[in-house]
């Protein structure tokens, strides 16, 4: 059994965009999404600082210091990309604008119940960004998240333990081991790595897990 | 004849006292005024608060502000925006406030406060930590939380392009916050890099009106 790769992770949540949706990748791994968008499908990536249309890093010599992605790092506009102002920005977003919002997260619940603002760690202010509003705006929001923590942990939990981002919210998970749908009748795993079952998923899985009727393997290229 | 040019940056801030609300554009440090910002601190204002997506990059700006003790408490979204060193120490050491607040949330609210509005509902923050105690309201169906406007006493802003009327152009993502905060603003002043002749900004793209603008200030080559 070989779990994906972060980026084959990101590659896996890269193929479910649909031709012409309007997306927000969270920062850190759900931004590696953005390189791997399916050719030929018109995806448009949206930043919460007042971007549409936004491209891959600058080539060298390129880089424009006015012209950065919600994580603080250089980007780049696409023919047909647009700037507005914050408060546009998050109109998009609560305002149901957005297709879809591929989070990272410490913990998904059942029941769709999203974590990933604060772990508690005193030794850091919390700091939340735009993460509730786009937990709460977007049509359809999907969390990428390694399966368990480094200790071995579900992350996929009954109900979570950290600090709620937002209730119900999640309604489709990726991880490294498989790929599950939260659903009014429980987490339906849609994929899974080859060399695991259903029994050594649930092991890792708080949350009683079914099988999808069109299950698949999850396979992803060496990206 | 109106013309809301001033000469120096201490003309650009002079009034602003000990104990106002400013509110700081920018996004990182991509459309913050850090030249009006340091301004403050020639100007002998302590115990301000300071409203700002984020809590100081590195050592200049807000950040630097915070290292001279001039600020008692940080109204904003992400505290541990890149290179946040200068608050996370004064934060751990308990001599500064934190109100976190949502991103679409506090752009929201300023906007609120500029445009009159006694608060708003929302689901954003709705069944987490940080809407405890906040009114609530079942609209539509969901979960909302009642949030007030913010008003200001000063918004210092960055722009690109300015005329005498203190109409702006901003570039690119550097726009940011800075619109609504115009808005918001007893006193609204923007640094710009380049001033020009009235008339001269096309009407159908000029991003703030005058109206908004109190003072403009021309800094050629900020940081």
């Amino acid at each position: 059994m070989t779990p994906l790769t972060r980026r084959q992770m990101a590659w896996r949540a890269a193929q479910d965009i649909a031709d012409g949706a309007y997306v927000n990748l969270g920062i850190g791994l759900p931004t590696l999404v953005s390189d791997y968008l399916p050719a030929g499908r018109e995806i448009v990536v949206h930043s919460e600082n007042g971007i549409l249309g936004m491209g891959p890093a600058p080539a060298k010599g390129e880089e424009d210091k006015d012209l950065i992605n919600a994580g603080k790092g250089l980007t780049t506009l696409l023919p047909g990309g647009a700037f507005f102002h914050h408060n546009d920005a998050f109109v998009m977003i609560r305002g149901g604008h957005l297709d879809l919002s591929i989070m990272g997260a410490f913990e998904v619940s059942a029941a769709g119940d999203l974590a990933n603002w604060t772990t508690d760690d005193p030794l850091f202010a919390p700091g939340v960004g735009g993460a509730m509003d786009l937990a709460v705006g977007a049509k359809e929001v999907r969390a990428l998240m390694e399966h368990t923590t480094k200790d071995g942990a579900p992350r996929l939990r009954k109900s979570c333990a950290y600090p709620l981002t937002a209730p119900r919210c999640v309604k489709r998970v990726y991880t490294n081991l498989a790929v599950i749908d939260i659903t009014a009748d429980g987490c339906v795993v849609r994929e899974m790595v080859e060399g695991l079952d259903l029994a050594a998923l649930q092991k890792l899985t708080e949350p009683p897990l079914t099988l999808a009727n069109d299950f698949s393997p999850l396979r992803a290229p060496n990206v | 004849m109106i013309d809301k040019r001033v000469p120096s940056l201490v003309a650009a801030v002079a009034g602003i006292e000990s104990g106002m609300t400013v509110l700081c554009a920018g996004f990182g440090n991509v459309g913050e005024p850090i030249e009006l910002i340091e301004a403050l601190v020639g100007l002998g204002a302590r115990e301000l608060t300071i409203v700002s997506n984020n809590a100081g990059t590195g050592e200049r700006g807000i950040a630097l502000l915070i290292r001279e003790g001039r600020v008692k408490k940080v109204i904003c979204s992400y505290p541990r925006s890149s290179d946040p060193h200068v608050f996370e120490a004064v934060y751990r050491a308990g001599r500064i406030e934190l109100e976190l607040v949502p991103q679409g949330t506090l752009s929201e609210r300023i906007r609120a406060g500029g445009a009159g509005i006694g608060g708003f509902f929302t689901r954003v923050s709705a069944g987490t930590r940080v809407g405890e105690g906040k009114e609530s309201r079942m609209i539509d169906g969901a979960l909302h939380v009642l949030e007030p406007p913010i008003k200001a006493d000063v918004a210092l802003l960055r722009a690109e392009r300015g005329d005498r009327w203190g109409n702006l152009v901003y570039r690119k993502s550097a726009r940011n916050f800075n619109p609504v905060m115009a808005m918001a603003g007893k006193l609204t002043v923007a640094q710009v890099h380049e001033v020009v002749e009235l008339g001269t900004l096309d009407p159908e793209a000029i991003h703030t009106p005058g109206i908004f603008v109190d003072r403009i200030v021309r800094v050629e080559q900020p940081a």
